[in-house]
Order: C-alpha cells, then structure tokens, then sequence
C-alpha cells in the first residue's frame, strides 16, 4: 500500500470528480441527469457499505436496515409528524445511529460468515416488522410524500426538493461530504487502524488496540452513512416502501462495491454508475435484470475480484486511494 | 371445532412442514459441515426441484401416480447436476473462499430465480397428488398424502443417517468434515467429495420440493421461506449435526404452525427470525450443537 505517499494528488482527484458532477448538472439530458440524482444517493450508500465491507473486511448482508432506518426515520417523520425536511434528515441519522449502535454491539460477537447471517437476520426482522406495521408504514404499497412536506425554508430563500436543479444539489453535497469523509477517515489514525483488523486482527489487538471498540465505531459510521443516504432518497424523491428493507437493497451495495472495487474511496461511485446504466440499457431489451446482476457477480467474483478501481490501483495507479 | 382438535390439526401440519424442512436443512448442513461453505441458493435449487416437478408430470401426463414418481426420481437427478455444474465451474475455482462462495451463490440465486420467470412464469401451478386418500379421525378428515410425506421424509432421513454412520462413503465424508488435510493426506479425494457432497445438498432440497409441491404448487419464488427456515433450523440445531437438525426442523415446523394457526405469520415469522439471531449471537454453536473446532 501506497497510503499516504501523495496527498495532495489524491485530494485534487476527489476535488476534480465532484467539480466534474457540478458541471454535469448544467450539461446532462433531463433523463440522465435525473439517473445521477438517483444514483450520487445510492452511489452514497454504497460508501457506507465500503467503509465497513472494503476497509474492516466485515462483510454485511443487512445493511438494507440501516438505508432503511433513515428512509423511514425521514419519511414517516415528515408524513405523520409534520417535522421539517431539516429535521427529519436528522431523525434519519438518529435512527441510523441508534439502529447501528445495537446491531454493532450485537452481531459484532460474531464474526465470519455467523456475522453475515446475523446481519441478514436483523435486516429481514426490520423488513418483516414493516409489512406488519403497515397502518404506520404503508406496509408493501409505502407512502409518497407529497410536495408540499419536501420543500425546505432556509429563512427566506425556498429549496423545494421535487425541482430536478435542487435534488441534484443536494443529492451531490450529500454526496461530496460522505467522500470527502471517507477519504479523511481512511488516511486517519483510526483508518489505519482499520485496515489493520482486516488484515489480522489477532496481531492489531495484541499490538495494544481495542478492536471491538474500533470495529463498532466502524459500524457506527458506516450506518449513520447508510442513513443519510436513506433519509436523502426519501426526502429528495418522496417515496418509502418496504422494497428497500428487503435482502436485495443489502445485496445491490455489496455489487456496487464489488464492481466499482472495495477499499477504494471513488470505487463505490464507479460500480452503481456502471450497475445502474447497464441495467438501465439492458432492460430495454428485457425485463431480466436480476440474470444481469447475477451473472455480474459470479463474474466479478470469479475474474474481477479487485473490482474495476482495485485492478487498476494493482496494475498502473499505485497512489489512488 | 374444539380447541384440542385445532391444536391437533396446528401439529399435523406442522410435522409435514417439519419433515420438508428437515430434509431441505440437511442438505444445507452437510454442504456446511463437510465444505465449511454456505449455499445461498439452496432456496432456489429447492424452488428449481419444485418447478421441475411440475414441467415433468405435465409432460407425462396420464396417472397422476406415473409422473409424480418420474419426478420424484428425475427433478433431483437435474437439481443435481445443475449444483454440480455450478461447483465445478465457481465454487473451486473461488477455491471454496466462505466470503467469494457467498457472493457467488447470491449469483446463482438470482440467475435460477430469473430463468424460472422467464421460463416457466409467474403462476403458482399445481401438481396432482400420487394418490387420493382421506384418513377420518374422529373430529376431522385428513388427507393421506401429507401423512406420506411425513413418513417419506422419516425414511430418508434414517437412510441419510445410516449412510452417514455405517459406509464407506459416510466415513469419507465425515473424515473430510473433521480434517480437510489430514483426510487428504490420506489419500480422500477431497475434491471429488466437495464435488459430491455439494450435488448431494442440492438433491435433498430437490426431493423436499417434490413431496411438498402437491400440497402447495409451485411457484418461482417459493425458494426464499425454505432458505431462510433451513437457516434457521442449522443454526439452532448445531451447524453439521444430522440429530440437532433434525430436531431443530421438527421444533421449528411444529411451532411454526402452531404459531401461525393462533397468530399472524408475519409476526411469527419476525419473533422467530429475531430468536434465531439472539441464538447465534449469544450461543454461537447452537442450542444442541458441541463448541466448533
């Protein structure tokens, strides 16, 4: 590893990668530039996979509840409560954080593949409990949220979150924070640390460090991330349903990351863009997408183990983060 | 009807649950046990025995008894060499990594469950029963069928025990589970049993299938109950242990009908779901199962 060799190089790619999303808003067809709305927020939650799956090696096969901790936490609290859009991206991260703290202090006895199981047990007991809530949640149809309860007043300048110009704003600070972030958090101390638990954790704790305590911030993080993307999709797009608490919504960022390559800071954004188009250009053709995504993991699994990012970091760009 | 009876009637159906659901988690534990390796399509090659079932009687048409036996003896023959094909072609060549065998079978999962779409529709569709005989008890009829099945499933499993305990191929499989190396060393075809062991699984789940789809039809996605029960029933009987399995089934299935007899499934299945993680969290090894190595 070739961490902390260039900083600056690595900062200036970050900056050039958002500064080029900037200037897609003002040149991208309608279509398209609603896609990358949509994809910046799932791009996000695929961040919040990494951190945890590509930098502490936990790999995760219910973090569709922590998506779904802050989708719901935003969108029933905008819908039954009247809170402000403000807020209730707030209650998404509370929810994500709370939710996260006690699946961290949970599954985080176990390890390997029993860590796997749980995780997804968890998630499917989230997903089961809104089918059974549904006079609150709206169960299988979910709950749209209405125009008017997604415009924000910041004083007196107005946002209002259905214009396509503002989502993509938001979706790409939203966005461009939770990179950033990620970037300082795996060139941090603690990053490091980390990295270390993947790579042997007997020899980090015997070294000194606390690997419980590192491993549930890790998750912490990781789901408040989850979260924010949650709360973000519910309030920028206006609809909740339980299709996102179901085992394919953990699956699909667990793909993303895959394909766009894990441990790598940009590499989550490069695997939902690649995903979400070849399966937008696909289903043109047909309506089987999951062949797609199947098919797509075996591959990557079986040729592609580094991802798209992680192969060229082996090969040719040895400093890319 | 009374209440005694409608507890009688909650048991019944919860015994033929049971008995398909303890032949569906053997197959997920042996594959466990001996590759140490997790088959998140086992759900889906069950659903594929299913679906078979029904494009194999159709074809035959005729007495409905004919072609439920060419099924029974062909949809796990197919179900079988698919899992087999899939072994030989992705799982050794991810050289058997737990965390590379479930991305991979996540793989396999959707490619099946989109093929049976495509292939064979959206429909649930039914098969014809063997045979046609209603037992009378005192308080209500009950059909025969289902009691085969019970009794079926009773059979293949001391049939999977004896096998396990007293054959060569038992002993090979069991000396492979303990110690891959050493077994090797000793000349066991460690590869070739992956090989079989995985088609193995795959088979159980397929005749589990057979004898319950003329109860409940077929359908693409009816592979995803029976994945997440045999988890559960693994996980609580002790991952590998033929005895833990099968008295975990039987604890799950019975409770699992009794349950939803009184309450609603989806609560049941929440409580159950949340049970079972508790288990894993604070008894690792199951309720019956010995500490793993």
């Amino acid at each position: 590893m070739m961490e902390g060799s260039s900083p600056a190089k690595a900062y200036l790619l970050h900056v050039a990668v958002i500064a080029l999303l900037f200037v897609l808003n003002f040149i991208l067809p309608a279509y398209h530039h609603g896609l990358l709305a949509r994809i910046l927020v799932l791009a996000t939650f695929a961040m919040g996979y990494n951190l945890l799956f590509g930098y502490v090696g936990l790999l995760s096969l219910g973090h569709a509840m922590f998506f779904a901790a802050g989708l719901y936490g935003a969108g029933l609290g905008v819908h039954h409560f009247g809170l402000s859009v403000p807020v209730a991206f707030m209650a998404a991260l509370a929810c994500g954080a709370v939710l996260s703290l006690v699946i961290g202090l949970l599954a985080l006895r176990t390890s390997g593949v029993a860590f796997m199981i749980v995780t997804m047990m968890f998630a499917q007991v989230l997903a089961l409990a809104i089918l059974y809530f549904a006079p609150l949640t709206g169960g299988d149809q979910g709950l749209v949220l209405q125009q008017q309860e997604r415009v924000v007043h910041l004083g007196d300048t107005v946002l209002d979150l259905t214009n396509p110009t503002a989502r993509y704003m938001v979706a790409l600070v939203l966005f461009s924070i939770v990179l950033l972030l990620t970037l300082a958090v795996v060139r941090s101390r603690f990053g490091r640390v980390l990295i270390a638990v993947r790579e042997n954790e007997e020899r980090t704790r015997m070294l000194g460090y606390d690997t419980f305590a590192n491993k549930l911030a890790a998750v912490v993080i990781s789901g408040v991330i989850c979260a924010a993307a949650g709360g973000a999709y519910a309030l920028l797009f206006g609809y909740v349903g339980a299709n996102f608490a179901s085992v394919q919504y953990s699956i699909l960022p667990l793909l993303w990351v895959l394909l766009g390559g894990a441990a790598t800071t940009l590499g989550p954004l490069i695997g939902t863009l690649f995903m979400y188009y070849i399966v937008d250009i696909t289903s043109g053709y047909t309506s089987a997408y999951l062949l797609i995504v199947g098919i797509a993991l075996i591959l990557l699994v079986l040729f592609f183990p580094k991802g798209i990012l992680g192969t060229l970091r082996q090969r040719w760009v040895r400093w890319l983060p | 009807m009374a209440f005694g009876p409608h507890l009688l009637l909650a048991v019944l159906e919860g015994l033929v649950t049971s008995a398909v659901l303890a032949l569906t988690a053997l197959g997920l534990s042996l594959v466990f046990g001996v590759m140490r390796v997790v088959n998140v399509a086992h759900g889906e090659l069950f659903m594929l025995g299913a679906v078979l079932a029904w494009a194999i009687t159709t074809s035959i048409g005729g007495n409905p008894a004919i072609g439920f036996i060419a099924a029974l003896l062909l949809a796990p023959l197919i179900v079988g060499a698919v899992a087999l094909a899939a072994e030989r072609l992705v799982l050794r060549k991810v050289n058997y990594d737990p965390e590379a065998t479930i991305v991979a079978t996540i793989g396999l999962l959707y490619i099946i469950q989109q093929l049976a779409l495509t292939f064979y529709g959206a429909d649930a569709r039914p098969v014809l029963p063997p045979f046609n005989v209603r037992i009378s008890l005192p308080w209500f009829g009950y059909s025969g069928y289902k009691l085969s099945i019970i009794a079926a499933s009773a059979l293949l499993l001391v049939i999977s025990w004896l096998v396990m305990t007293r054959t060569k191929a038992g002993l090979i499989m069991r000396a492979t589970q303990y110690d891959r190396e050493t077994a090797q060393a000793f000349g066991i075809p460690v590869d070739r049993v992956y090989a079989g062991v995985f088609a193995l699984g795959a088979m159980l789940a397929a005749i589990a299938a057979v004898l319950i789809v003329p109860i409940s039809q077929a359908h693409y996605l009816m592979g995803q109950d029976p994945l997440l029960l045999s988890f559960i029933v693994v996980i609580i009987g002790g991952l590998g242990s033929l005895r833990g399995t099968v008295v975990a089934a039987v604890l799950i299935g019975v409770s699992d009908g009794v349950i939803s007899v009184f309450f609603s499934p989806t609560l049941a299945k929440m409580i159950a779901t949340l049970l079972v993680a508790m288990v894993l969290v604070f008894r690792p090894q199951g309720l019956f199962g010995r500490t793993a190595r």
